[in-house]
C-alpha cells in the first residue's frame, strides 16, 4: 500500500516536471501566435486611426472586394500558386528520383550544387534576380550580344514578364528545398523494390510514376502543404524584385497589407481584414489537400 | 544504346540544373568584384575592384553595424530558440499523457498562422512594451516554433528509456538528465535545428522592417534591400552587399549540411 503511494507521487512529479519543461514553449506560442490571431480579428471589426478605433461591423470585408489593388494580389498570389508550385514540385519530384539512382557518379555534387540557393537570403536572391533582369542586367546584355534584341527589354517594368520572372525565381530558390524532402522520403523506400521493377522491365517513366511518386504521397502532400502556404504568404521577393510593380501589376497580399499598415496612413483594421482572408484560404486549402491527399489511399 | 543515351540525357539534364542553381551566385560573387560599368558590360570574370566597391558601400551604407545587429539576433534566437524547443520537444515525448498530446495537437496549428495575420497585433503589443529597435522584440515571435518543437520531440522518442531509468536510479534530476544524457546524445539533432533556426532568423525581413525602425538597429537584409532604393544603381558595391549577406548562411549550410539533411529526414518520418 506504501509502496503504491510512494509510486503515485512519484509520477505525478514527474507529471510536474514534464508541465514545467514544456511550458515555456508552449506559452510562448500561445502569445505569440493565438493571442494576436484573436487581436486580429477583434481587430478586423473596427476602423480608423490609433486610439479612435470604432466598431465597423463588416465593412472592412466588403471593402476588399471593391478595392482593385486587392483583388490584383489576389490574383497574383493565386497566380503564383498555380504555376509555379506544380512546375517546382515536379522538377524537385524528377530530380531526386535520378539523384536516388546507386549507379549516378558525382551525386554528391549536384546534390549541393542544386540545393545551394537555399542557403542564399531572400532578399538576396531577390536583389540578385531582380539586377540579371533589369534593362541593363545580364540577361539583356546576352540577348542583345546574341542579336536577338536590339535593346534591352524592361522585363520587369511590364506585367506579365514580372510575373514570369518571379515564378522563375521562386522556382530557383525553393526546387532544391523541396528535393531534400523527396531525398529523404525516397531513403525510406527499400531500393530493392527498384531493382525488382527493373528486372520486370519496367521504364524509368513507368518506374517514376507506379512506385516513386505512390510511395513518396505523403512526403509530396507535406511540400504540397507548406509551399502553398509560403507562396500565399509571399512578401520579400514582391518587395525585393518588383516592388509589387509595374503598378501594383506584381504586389502579393502580404505587401499590400505591409504598405496598408506601415507605408501609408496606417488602416490597421482594413489590413487585419485582409490578413484573416489569408488565415482562411491557407487553411481551407492545407484541408482540400489533406482531403485529397487521402482520398488516394 | 537506348540506355546510353538515356544515361546521357540524365547527366547533361543534372548539369544543366546545376549550373542554372549556381550561376546566379556566381554571377553575384564575380560583380562584387568589378567595375559597375564592367557588370552591364556582362563580365564573367572576377575583377580587381573589390577594394574599391567596399569602400564604396561603406560610404552608402553602415554595413558593420547592420552586420553585427544580424549576428547578434541570429545568435541569440538561435540558443534561445534550441533551448525553449528541445525542453519542450523532450518534455511532451518522455512525459507524454493525453492531455500533454492534446496541447501539442494545438502546437501543431500554429504552423497553419500565417505571420501577416499576427503582425499588426504584434506590432502594437511590442510598441507598448517598449520592445521595437530591440533584440529581445527581433527574437520573441521566433524563439518558440511548432516545427523544432515536432523536430525535438520525435528525436527524443528515439531516446532510450532504460537510460532515464538508470539515471533516475543514480540519483540524477530529471533536468539533469535532459542536460547530461539527452542533449550530447541528440548532437545531430541539434545541428539540424540550429542550421534551420539560424538560418530563418538570418534572413527573416519582415518582422525586423515593422519593427526595427532606428537605423542603427537594422539587419543585413534589409539594409541591402535599402540600397536598391536610389535612381541608379552601383552594381559593383550591390552585389559586394549581397555577397556580404550571403556568406554567413553559406558558411552554415556548408559546415552542417549532413546533419541538415538528417534533421529533415527526421522530421518527415
Amino acid at each position: 500500500m506504501k509502496e503504491k503511494k510512494k509510486k503515485f507521487t512519484l509520477s505525478q512529479k514527474h507529471n510536474a516536471t514534464g508541465w514545467a519543461f514544456l511550458t515555456p514553449a508552449a506559452l510562448l506560442i500561445v502569445i505569440m501566435s493565438f493571442v494576436p490571431m484573436v487581436k486580429a480579428l477583434i481587430l478586423s471589426f473596427k476602423t480608423g486611426v490609433g486610439a479612435n478605433m470604432k466598431w465597423a461591423g463588416l465593412y472592412n470585408y466588403a471593402r476588399m472586394f471593391q478595392d482593385s489593388v486587392f483583388r490584383q494580389s489576389l490574383f497574383n498570389n493565386f497566380f503564383y500558386l498555380i504555376i509555379q508550385v506544380p512546375i517546382m514540385l515536379v522538377l524537385a519530384l524528377v530530380l531526386a528520383s535520378m539523384l536516388n539512382n546507386k549507379n549516378l557518379r558525382c551525386e554528391g555534387l549536384f546534390r549541393t550544387m542544386i540545393f545551394l540557393p537555399c542557403a542564399t537570403s531572400l532578399v538576396s536572391y531577390a536583389i540578385i534576380f531582380r539586377s540579371l533582369f533589369a534593362v541593363d542586367g545580364f540577361v539583356n546584355t546576352v540577348l542583345i550580344k546574341m542579336g536577338i534584341l536590339n535593346t534591352g527589354y524592361n522585363f520587369l517594368g511590364h506585367p506579365w514578364s514580372a510575373r514570369i520572372i518571379i515564378i522563375i525565381a521562386l522556382v530557383w530558390r525553393w526546387t532544391g528545398y523541396n528535393m531534400v524532402f523527396y531525398l529523404s522520403g525516397l531513403q525510406n523506400i527499400e531500393y530493392s523494390v527498384y531493382e525488382a521493377a527493373k528486372i520486370d522491365g519496367a521504364s524509368p517513366f513507368q518506374t517514376f510514376w507506379k512506385i516513386t511518386v505512390p510511395l513518396l504521397k505523403p512526403t509530396i502532400l507535406l511540400t504540397t502543404i507548406m509551399s502553398t502556404n509560403g507562396t500565399l504568404q509571399l512578401f520579400d521577393e514582391s518587395v525585393n524584385l518588383t516592388n509589387g510593380g509595374p503598378a501594383n501589376a506584381t504586389i502579393t497580399m502580404s505587401h499590400y497589407i505591409y504598405n496598408m499598415s506601415f507605408k501609408y496612413v496606417p488602416n490597421f483594421g482594413y489590413s487585419a481584414a485582409m490578413s484573416y482572408l489569408i488565415l482562411i484560404l491557407v487553411a481551407v486549402l492545407a484541408f482540400v489537400q489533406m482531403k485529397v491527399g487521402d482520398k488516394r489511399d | 544504346m537506348t540506355r546510353k543515351i538515356r544515361n546521357f540525357g540524365m547527366y547533361f539534364f543534372l548539369t544543366v540544373v546545376s549550373l542554372l542553381s549556381v550561376f546566379p551566385l556566381y554571377w553575384m560573387a564575380v560583380a562584387a568584384t568589378n567595375k559597375s560599368v564592367d557588370v552591364i558590360r556582362g563580365t564573367l570574370i572576377p575583377g580587381t575592384y573589390l577594394v574599391e566597391n567596399f569602400k564604396n558601400l561603406l560610404s552608402l551604407a553602415k554595413v558593420g553595424p547592420a552586420m553585427t545587429n544580424s549576428f547578434k539576433y541570429a545568435i541569440v534566437c538561435t540558443l534561445a530558440s534550441l533551448l525553449v524547443c528541445s525542453l519542450a520537444g523532450y518534455g511532451f515525448e518522455i512525459y507524454h499523457d493525453k492531455i500533454k498530446d492534446g496541447v501539442m495537437s494545438i502546437i501543431l496549428l500554429a504552423m497553419m498562422v500565417p505571420f501577416a495575420a499576427t503582425m499588426i497585433p504584434l506590432f502594437q503589443m511590442f510598441s507598448s512594451a517598449h520592445l521595437l529597435n530591440s533584440t529581445l522584440g527581433f527574437i520573441l515571435p521566433s524563439i518558440s516554433t511548432p516545427f523544432l518543437i515536432m523536430m525535438f520531440r520525435q528525436s527524443a522518442r528515439s531516446f532510450p528509456h532504460d537510460i532515464i531509468e538508470a539515471a533516475r536510479i543514480d540519483g540524477l534530476s530529471e533536468i539533469g538528465i535532459f542536460f547530461k544524457m539527452f542533449f550530447p546524445t541528440m548532437r545531430s539533432t541539434y545541428a539540424a535545428a540550429m542550421t534551420i533556426t539560424f538560418m530563418n532568423a538570418w534572413n527573416n525581413y519582415l518582422w525586423p522592417k515593422v519593427i526595427m525602425m532606428d537605423e542603427n538597429s537594422i539587419t543585413m537584409p534589409m539594409l541591402i534591400a535599402n540600397l536598391t532604393e536610389g535612381y541608379t544603381t552601383d552594381y559593383g558595391s550591390l552585389m559586394l552587399g549581397v555577397f556580404l549577406c550571403t556568406i554567413p548562411t553559406v558558411i552554415i549550410f556548408f559546415l552542417l549540411q549532413k546533419s541538415f539533411a538528417e534533421g529533415i529526414t527526421g522530421a518527415v518520418k
